[in-house]
């Protein structure tokens, strides 16, 4: 695939876009379209996009099996441990309201950590689905 | 706006549904036609961008959203990726298919004939629409601080089958890792070291 200048440089340009978009998708879920998953999504495009362009090699060093492992189990936990803390805090799982005296408030705040869960989750099983495909070849 | 402008937004709004669920099919029946795998792949990524329009066409962007992102993104790359694992050409068979056309025929038959009995499309009065979907939309803001309903329908409300669908698509991850990696090194360890990883 490295042969193909304009697909190089078109995607060299575009990857830091694609992560921003991705990270602003993320945090304003929120407020508009959008959300932990399509930010999951969008950034492990980044990633496969440069893998697919350039090299899977340096991408795959770029984020390594282990670490991607691991950030897959630290979204799922984000996201659990986010009722476990609720339970701690007087209420009940997943019920995020028990997080500040305004109950609107906590569960803006119990939203935004499951996404960004979600979004760690989803990113790191995109990139692990990819790369252990792209291994075999 | 008056009523002649919304009269007309609406007739071009039936018209690009019309013209999207025309192209949907249109692909739909190519992917399937198609004997070129990668083909059939890339067809199948431009029925999902389709599906992208028509959600966004029906106001839900964060369906259309993910569809785009996931349908006609990451699928089309992992199925480009099957079929170098495997092979771009569809085997040819022999046997004709009429009981798996006839099974298929009759259950589009009994689907269409079933949405003879849903309330009429938009219709304020459907079931779906008066069940806890106003509480949702009077209540969402105030309750959650979020002003984007879906979102807090997807991570408050509906909390708990959203950490499902999360440990679903964790468990897919780790089964497609185990599987796929766990199959290479078994291969690695009886055959004679070839390459590593040349991909």
């Amino acid at each position: 695939m490295s042969d193909f200048l304009v697909l190089r440089v078109i995607a060299k340009l575009l990857i830091p876009f694609i992560l921003l978009f991705g990270f602003y998708v993320q945090m304003h879920g929120d407020y508009g379209p959008g959300g932990g998953f399509q930010a999951g999504v969008i950034i492990a495009a980044a990633f496969i996009l440069y893998a697919i362009v350039f090299d899977v090699n340096t991408a795959r060093r770029m984020a390594p099996m282990a670490v991607l492992v691991s950030l897959a189990c630290l979204g799922v936990l984000l996201y659990a441990g986010v009722g476990v803390a609720n339970l701690l805090y007087g209420g009940r799982f997943l019920e995020y309201g028990a997080f500040a005296h305004d109950p609107a408030h906590g569960n803006h705040i119990g939203i935004l950590i499951i996404e960004i869960g979600v979004g760690i989750a989803v990113a790191a099983v995109m990139m692990i689905i990819f790369f252990s495909f792209a291994r075999r070849r | 706006m008056d009523k002649r402008a919304q009269e007309g937004l609406r007739v071009i709004e039936l018209y690009l549904n019309i013209i999207l669920l025309v192209f949907v099919a249109a692909t739909g029946i190519a992917a399937v036609w198609l004997r070129n795998l990668l083909a059939s792949a890339m067809v199948l990524g431009i029925y999902s961008l389709l599906m992208a329009a028509l959600w966004v066409v029906l106001d839900a962007v964060d369906v259309a959203f993910t569809e785009a992102a996931v349908g006609a993104g990451v699928t089309t790359v992992l199925m480009l990726l099957a079929i170098a694992l495997t092979g771009r050409h569809e085997k040819r068979r022999r046997a004709r298919p009429w009981l798996p056309l006839a099974t298929s025929l009759g259950t589009a038959g009994l689907l269409i004939y079933a949405t003879l009995g849903m309330p009429i499309f938009g219709d304020a009065n459907a079931p779906a629409q008066l069940h806890v979907a106003p509480y949702y939309l009077l209540q969402g803001e105030a309750e959650t601080g979020v002003p984007n309903i879906v979102t807090s329908v997807l991570a408050a409300y509906r909390g708990f089958d959203t950490l499902g669908e999360v440990t679903v698509i964790f468990t897919a991850g780790m089964g497609v890792l185990v599987l796929l990696t766990g199959a290479t090194r078994r291969r690695r360890n009886t055959a004679a070291p070839t390459e590593e990883d040349s991909a």
